[in-house]
């Protein structure tokens, strides 16, 4: 939305001869970016050039790709790396197919006129996200544990006592364990901004499709949702960043190398392992930079095929 | 008759579902709160049960409360969060205003940088960030944290608060700057108050991170006068000790506070749509 | 009235001053062992500020779990207190060659140890020190005596009689027979396989050949112990692999279980938590008659900070921690955690000193991986957690993990010949 054509509207006004300066741009623009700019790019910037250097005998020397040729050549950084790639993957497709229709839905439920104690379980629903994730782990461990007998007791009651399984110790069910507490934890934010956004509808558009006779399913299919697909962009977009970024669940939960046996590795603790060391391995930040710019590359492609493709598509309606 | 039947069924099936969702959601909670009263055997021999009178143990909460300097490390938290929130929220405002209003040569460039942000963990630029503030004085220091809280949320207040401001009607300010306001009075009295519901949302979703973030306060700030919360309930973490009963102690208590922030911007949320503000 | 005020002010702001020039020293020390806080800030450091009234000594623990990053990140950027507590072996070496902490060759009182005791503190030619040593830890098994009385089970001393202790245990099934579980992985390399390891390749003896080259990790003498860990399953908690180290520490001080894989320093925890006595037995020797080896691990030393604003004050804090004062006092406040100096220091907990006593009739010898084989990537102790607890979850065979372990040793490693 553009607004320099202000000056036309007024009819007698000679136009300029030059557009003056705007500087209101750059004072409304300076803050925001000489704090971000000192904060996050420089120090990030001479990070990731760390990924074209190597350390050899104390002393840092350029080694142009070959730290790209190692994380890609060599059989174990390989395996790692593609390890943690494909549980990231898998990890995000839990949160798509789980949390955001859930959002959707519960917004949905929470917008319906009258609806008593609505603000209770907005409130109870986003608890949640409130914890630190070192609660969420804690409780998480202590509920599926199998010494202290919480879920085993439960699965019991409800006849299903043989799915139980030490799930955070198991190579086949950690990810997916983790994936299901994560998606506990986040599902509040898509929630609030599913609900704000159902609440911007005005309420001139929904009048007008009840004077329609369109109600209840048909008119959150038909009305609601497409004036909500933005939102939901949105919401795709900042799961999957925020999904590629994690690293804090799977760390307090399974520690820093993402047990068992790496099964739980995602790119985020792959990173953080790398970069500033294991128990007794000491950091490469030089490899741990590398790491980060494929991070780095991947995002921006998935986010750039995301703003250039579909952002542009989506129909942005003004009330 | 029978669209009112649809109408109760429907209205009873909507909250069988939100009350099973809450409840999955509070479960764990409460289950962390009751064991922070009770003595440790009672905590790993019966989990579940409320404390009883043999098992009531308020152990864990004196360590906390007492021992340790819990209401200095709550007061950090408090500055830190309100003041990063207060900044990111400005400076992103500000910035989605601009980048939203106008057009102008570096728009998507500048849109684009900012994006960059959401992209990869601050965590990173650690060992730069921690020079700087070392060369700037600013390490043990509040303003730290502050700072690197401001940076880091700036990415997603710009890309939220860009997406909505986006939505607003373009009349109100062409009429305004008919009359002859000026680009600032329009932001802070036309375009500010409007934003009021993205702007709670981007608030509650900013503060949560910086509230229970260890990383940033463990390397800046450690000193025991900028301790935060999250970082002052690790002392209970020991190497092989852990004290269970201070340790459940400790998280019960740090979710009094920001359960407390949510309520307060919640409510401003829903004033902000009922009073008509979003039109 | 305003000109009262004035000078109230002016009188407060001079007295400030005033103390500001004569405020003591403050040291501050960095560790990871959060456990000890109250003992430092009660018993150890008053001991030292009475004797240097001018010293304020300020104990200031990180998480161990965040410790090595958080130390790696504030010594880079010079934010690190002035003294440093420093791991065993390889970390706090390289902190040295990064010029990060300083040597402590002239530290009086470092002739108070041996030479054995400052390898983990030393470079490799052994000609200079880097962190004073604390404290070492023990390895071995605890076990429950009410339990073990009322079996009928004495502590067993061969590998056979342990497995039939193990199966009366099973069979009786009120106890759990062996506390261990695999989820937080370090204790399947430290606390079992390291721990009986030593019995089958003969402690120093066999480190060192692994050290040279002249031993690989898939001799027999190796892969030994792993098969006998991994006869272990039977007799752990149902659920064992999502069994954390608090979990077993709560099993056992709860009274759950009889034996228990336990390091020296549980002794103090225990002795508060435990309703019941508490007996040890060193690591079961293969065959009887066989000299028994005891993991005798240096676990703590102490070093300081090169960029310390404060190295005067810094090095007479090390010069306490040398001398033989603060053996007693560190032995007997942190029970397990043993003094490494030639003092001999008289153990008051009868736990404690039944683990020391070990030291007489065993060998002892540090963990396996730690001295020089975890210096590259991947190092072999991390990776033996690895191995070792997919041993114990049965997802990987003894063989195979051994064979991995020394694949990844040898694309880094070339022993000096």
């Amino acid at each position: 939305m553009s607004n320099t054509a202000v000056m036309s509207a007024s009819p007698a006004a000679a136009r300029p001869a030059r557009r003056p300066v705007r500087w209101h741009i750059a004072v409304f623009l300076a803050p925001a970016v000489l704090v971000y700019s000192a904060i996050m790019v420089l120090p990030l910037g001479a990070t990731l050039r760390l990924a074209f250097f190597k350390s050899v005998d104390l002393q840092t020397r350029y080694a142009a790709l070959a730290n790209f040729h190692t994380l890609f050549g060599d059989e174990r950084w390989s395996y790692h790396f593609w390890n943690a790639l494909l549980n990231n993957a898998y990890f995000f497709l839990i949160h798509m197919v789980l949390m955001v229709p859930l959002a959707i839905l519960l917004a949905a439920l929470l917008s319906l006129p009258h609806l008593r104690g609505s603000a209770l379980y907005r409130t109870a629903i986003f608890m949640p996200t409130m914890l630190s994730f070192v609660i969420v782990a804690f409780v998480w461990r202590l509920i599926l544990s199998p010494i202290w007998g919480i879920t085993p007791d439960l699965l019991d009651a409800l006849g299903l006592g043989s799915l139980f399984a030490p799930y955070l110790g198991k190579e086949e069910y950690a990810l997916t364990a983790l994936g299901l507490i994560s998606v506990w934890k986040e599902l509040g934010v898509p929630m609030i901004l599913m609900y704000s956004a159902m609440l911007a509808i005005p309420h001139e558009v929904i009048e007008a499709a009840e004077v329609d006779g369109i109600v209840g399913v048909r008119q959150f299919l038909k009305i609601k949702l497409p004036l909500l697909w933005p939102t939901v962009g949105v919401v795709t977009i900042l799961t999957f960043v925020s999904n590629f970024n994690s690293f804090d669940l799977i760390y307090t939960a399974q520690g820093v190398s993402a047990g068992p046996n790496y099964s739980t590795d995602i790119l985020g603790t792959l990173l953080y392992r790398t970069f500033f060391g294991a128990q007794f391995q000491s950091g490469d930040p030089h490899m741990g930079s590398v790491i980060a710019t494929m991070m780095f590359l991947i995002i921006l492609a998935v986010v750039c095929v995301y703003l250039y493709f579909i952002q542009r598509r989506l129909v942005r309606y003004q009330f | 008759m029978q669209l009112l039947r649809k109408t109760v069924a429907a209205r009873a099936g909507a909250h069988g579902i939100l009350m099973l969702v809450s409840l999955m959601a509070l479960t764990p909670i409460v289950l962390i709160v009751v064991n922070a009263f009770k003595s440790r055997e009672a905590i790993f021999s019966t989990p579940l049960a409320l404390p009883t009178q043999e098992t009531l143990a308020l152990d864990g909460f004196r360590a906390v409360l007492l021992e340790s300097s819990f209401m200095s490390y709550f007061a950090n938290s408090m500055i830190v969060t309100l003041s990063a929130l207060a900044g990111t929220i400005l400076f992103g405002a500000m910035a989605a205003f601009a980048l939203s209003e106008y057009r102008f040569r570096l728009n998507s460039a500048i849109g684009l940088f900012f994006v960059a942000g959401l992209m990869i963990p601050i965590r990173l630029g650690t060992i730069g960030i921690l020079d700087l503030m070392v060369r700037a004085d600013l390490v043990n220091t509040r303003s730290a944290l502050i700072l690197v809280y401001i940076a880091q949320g700036l990415p997603v207040a710009i890309f939220v608060l860009t997406e909505f401001m986006r939505t607003l009607s373009g009349d109100l300010k062409n009429a305004a700057r008919v009359d002859g306001m000026s680009e600032y009075a329009i932001f802070f009295w036309l375009v500010l108050p409007l934003l009021r519901p993205a702007m709670v949302s981007v608030a509650v979703f900013t503060m949560i991170p910086i509230w229970n973030d260890l990383w940033f306060p463990l390397i800046l700030a450690p000193s025991e006068e900028t301790k935060t919360i999250t970082l002052g309930s690790q002392v209970f973490l020991g190497q092989y000790v852990t004290d269970w009963n201070a340790v459940l102690s400790a998280l019960t208590l740090s979710i009094v506070p920001i359960l407390a922030l949510y309520l307060v911007f919640s409510k401003g949320l829903i004033r902000g749509i009922t009073s008509g503000g979003v039109k | 009235m305003k000109k009262n005020l004035a000078f109230a002010v002016i009188a407060t702001l001079l007295a400030g001053i005033g103390a500001a020039r004569a405020a003591p020293v403050v040291l501050t020390i960095e560790s990871w062992r959060n456990d000890d806080l109250s003992i430092w800030r009660d018993k150890i450091i008053p001991a030292f500020e009475k004797a240097h009234p001018n010293i304020k000594v300020r104990f200031a623990p990180t998480a161990p779990a965040e410790y090595n990053a958080v130390i790696n990140s504030k010594l880079d950027a010079g934010t690190a207190g002035d003294l440093i507590a420093c791991r065993p072996f390889d970390v706090p070496l390289r902190h040295f060659e990064k010029k990060q902490i300083l040597s402590v060759n002239d530290i009086k009182g470092m002739d108070n140890f041996t030479a054995t005791a400052k390898t983990a503190w030393s470079t490799d030619d052994g000609k200079t020190t880097f962190c004073v040593p604390v404290a070492a830890v023990i390895h071995g098994f605890m076990y429950n005596k009410d339990a073990f009385a009322k079996l009928g089970i004495t502590p067993p001393t061969t590998v056979d009689q342990f497995f039939a202790v193990l199966d009366k245990i099973k069979k009786d099934g009120k106890y759990v027979p062996l506390d261990i579980g695999t989820k937080d992985a370090w204790e399947a390399s430290q606390l079992a396989y390291q721990n009986i390891a030593p019995a089958y390749y003969k402690g120093e003896a066999g480190r060192k050949a692994l050290i040279a080259g002249s031993a690989k990790l898939t001799d027999a003498q190796f892969v030994e112990p792993m098969r006998t860990i991994a006869r272990w399953k039977p007799y752990l908690v149902d659920g064992y692999q999502a069994q954390t180290y608090p979990d077993s520490q709560n099993i056992f001080t709860l009274g759950r279980a009889a034996i228990y894989p336990a390091g020296s320093w549980e002794i103090a925890g225990f002795a508060k938590q435990a309703r019941f006595k508490i007996g040890a037995f060193p690591p079961p020797v293969v065959k009887a008659g066989d000299k028994c080896y005891i993991n005798d691990h240096p676990d703590i030393g102490l070093g300081v900070n090169a960029r310390t604003k404060n190295l005067a004050q810094a090095k007479l804090f090390l010069e306490f921690v040398a001398s033989p004062q603060f053996a007693t006092l560190y032995t007997n406040a942190v029970p397990g955690f043993f003094s490494l100096q030639k003092t001999v220091v008289n153990v008051q907990d009868p736990l404690a000193r039944e683990y020391a006593g070990w030291r007489a009739n065993c060998d002892s010898t540090p963990r396996l991986t730690h001295q020089i084989v975890s210096r590259g990537t991947p190092n072999l102790e991390d990776d033996l957690w690895i191995k070792a607890a997919g041993v114990m979850n049965g997802t990987i065979t003894p063989p195979a993990a051994m064979g991995q372990l020394q694949k990844g040793l040898d694309s880094w490693y070339k022993p000096a010949k």
